[in-house]
């Protein structure tokens, strides 16, 4: 493509970015928010309102030239010729998305890092000190999704090994499900470890807005306004329908009904599974990567997690872990080259676009598994991770932010 | 005079007010709570896992009344309240030794 300004891309662009930002705030606030108790309401939503802050500056100081600089040290980083966004022209076409100016690219790429970050958190609630939180996001932009970016998206090794990752399968859903899992490790169990939401609706709210924001964030990974964004947003919202779909049913084998929270769970493992294959595969193909979603993170849920006995508060792991993983590996079985030229996968005969799915799968879990354990433990040694007893038995709200969600 | 505790579900209040509102008995007192019965509460199920909720909400009436018209509330509100489901409440009658109206300094029958 011819690197000129197309104004059609740009405003589509920026409504995309837009529409991400309105995953964190209000999407994931909510949604989380929702699910925890009463007394935790807004501790929750602060924990997503901030990483969106803290993560969209350091994403311009320098978070986005380490991730997307030129390549350098074999694929590991990016060359941060443009610190504190200096050197950035207003008019500067992107390199990686050449119809578009670099500071929207620059601003859509932002919004990913934020909600990356704020979705582990769920993991975390209830119990973490917000101090160390605040920190932690700091750390963990810096250290964890910075590398991981460039690695999948930013011409690192991983994309240099032809791993496809259309809108953050690995980059967002792996790392921060996986990151979810080493940190509750180091902060233990609760002491009430129920989820007993204390107000669904706003859970409801939440999704919907998380669903309405991902086709910003997977029609938006198209970086064109074109066919392939058009694609890419329908298999988005037939993967999140067939998700939704196929928990209401296993909840009907279950238990006889069918619960609210589990269609919204179904929906969002859906829309996790799609993300890294939004782009490079069949509407028949995302019906089935929805349908099969749900059940592998029902049954992370359901067996999985009592069995290892880890506390993860909101299932972050279960849901943006283990459907991230499925949407992996699924990219890997049913890219269709005539969707996305850049992907052919084991169903179209190329059974090695499969095992490169894996490598980047292990590597992207690994890294940021172990990542995590190491920033963890050192905050933990500085400044502590888990609030105090007291604290957490009568709530974070009073004792940490000094006031109260609801006022009956 | 008794007073009578009626602890009944939420959503039949209006129906037990406009009922007593035909005997003439407009006085009460409601305050929304949390209770159980024998049968332990309900049981709720979030992504698969089932939790017991021991402690219903509920709402409780008091009401005082002179001793002729107990009999007649206590059918009503039975009559009204009632769904023959588990949950449907209880009703306490104690009695009241003196009933003090405080903008009129009245006594008894004629303060109730």
């Amino acid at each position: 493509m011819d690197p000129v300004l197309n104004s059609g891309d740009t405003a589509w662009m920026l409504i995309s970015t837009a529409l991400v930002m309105i995953m964190t705030v209000p999407g994931v606030a909510l949604f989380y928010g929702g699910l925890t108790k009463k007394a935790n309401v807004l501790n929750t939503m602060f924990m997503s309102l901030i990483a969106f802050s803290i993560a969209s500056i350091i994403w311009v100081l320098y978070g986005y030239q380490f991730a997307f600089g030129e390549d350098m040290l074999m694929g590991i980083i990016g060359n941060p010729a443009n610190l504190l966004f200096s050197g950035i022209g207003v008019d500067q076409l992107s390199t990686l998305a050449t119809t578009i100016p670099e500071t929207v690219f620059i601003a859509f790429q932002m919004t990913f890092a934020a909600i990356t970050v704020a979705l582990i958190s769920g993991a975390v609630v209830e119990r973490m000190k917000v101090s160390s939180w605040m920190v932690f996001i700091a750390a963990w932009v810096s250290l964890v999704y910075v590398p991981i970016a460039h690695w999948v998206w930013g011409g690192g090794f991983l994309a240099q090994l032809g791993a496809l990752d259309f809108a953050g399968g690995t980059v967002v859903h792996i790392n921060s499900g996986v990151a979810a899992l080493a940190l509750i490790l180091l902060l233990g169990k609760r002491k009430d470890t129920k989820l007993l939401p204390h107000q669904l609706g706003y859970s409801v709210l939440g999704a919907a807005l998380l669903w309405f924001g991902w086709f910003g964030f997977n029609a938006g990974s198209a970086l064109t306004a074109g066919g392939l964004a058009g694609s890419a947003f329908i298999a988005t919202n037939t993967a999140a329908a067939a998700a939704m779909i196929s928990w209401v049913i296993i909840d009907y084998l279950k238990t006889g009904k069918p619960t609210v929270l589990g269609a919204i769970s179904g929906a969002i493992a859906g829309l996790v599974a799609i993300t890294p294959a939004a782009g490079f595969v069949t509407v028949q193909a995302a019906v089935i990567i929805g349908l099969v979603t749900s059940v592998v993170s029902y049954l992370s849920i359901s067996y999985l997690k009592p069995k290892l006995g880890y506390d993860d508060a909101l299932d972050v792991f279960g849901i943006h872990g283990m459907s991230g993983l499925w949407g992996a590996l699924a990219t890997g079985l049913f890219a269709a080259p005539f969707i996305n030229e850049l992907g052919t996968g084991l169903f179209y005969g190329n059974p090695g676009q499969l095992l490169t799915q894996v490598i980047a799968v292990v590597v992207v879990a690994g890294y940021s598994f172990v990542a995590t354990l190491i920033i963890g433990k050192v905050i933990d040694m500085v400044m502590g991770l888990r609030v105090e007893d007291k604290e957490e038995i009568e709530g974070l709200d009073i004792n940490l932010h000094e006031e109260t969600g609801y006022r009956i | 005079m008794k007073e009578i505790v009626a602890i009944i579900r939420p959503n039949k209040l209006d129906e037990v007010k406009d009922s007593l509102e035909e005997l003439g008995c407009h006085g009460m007192t409601v305050t929304e709570v949390k209770g159980r019965g024998r049968q332990l509460g309900i049981t709720e199920s979030y992504r698969g896992s089932d939790y017991r909720i021991d402690m219903l909400p509920k709402t409780r009436l008091e009401i005082v009344v002179a001793d002729e018209q107990v009999d007649n509330v206590i059918d009503k509100i039975v009559k009204t309240a009632q769904t023959g489901d588990i949950g449907d409440g209880k009703i306490f009658i104690s009695p009241v030794e003196e009933v003090v109206r405080i903008r009129t300094g009245e006594r008894g029958n004629e303060a109730v």
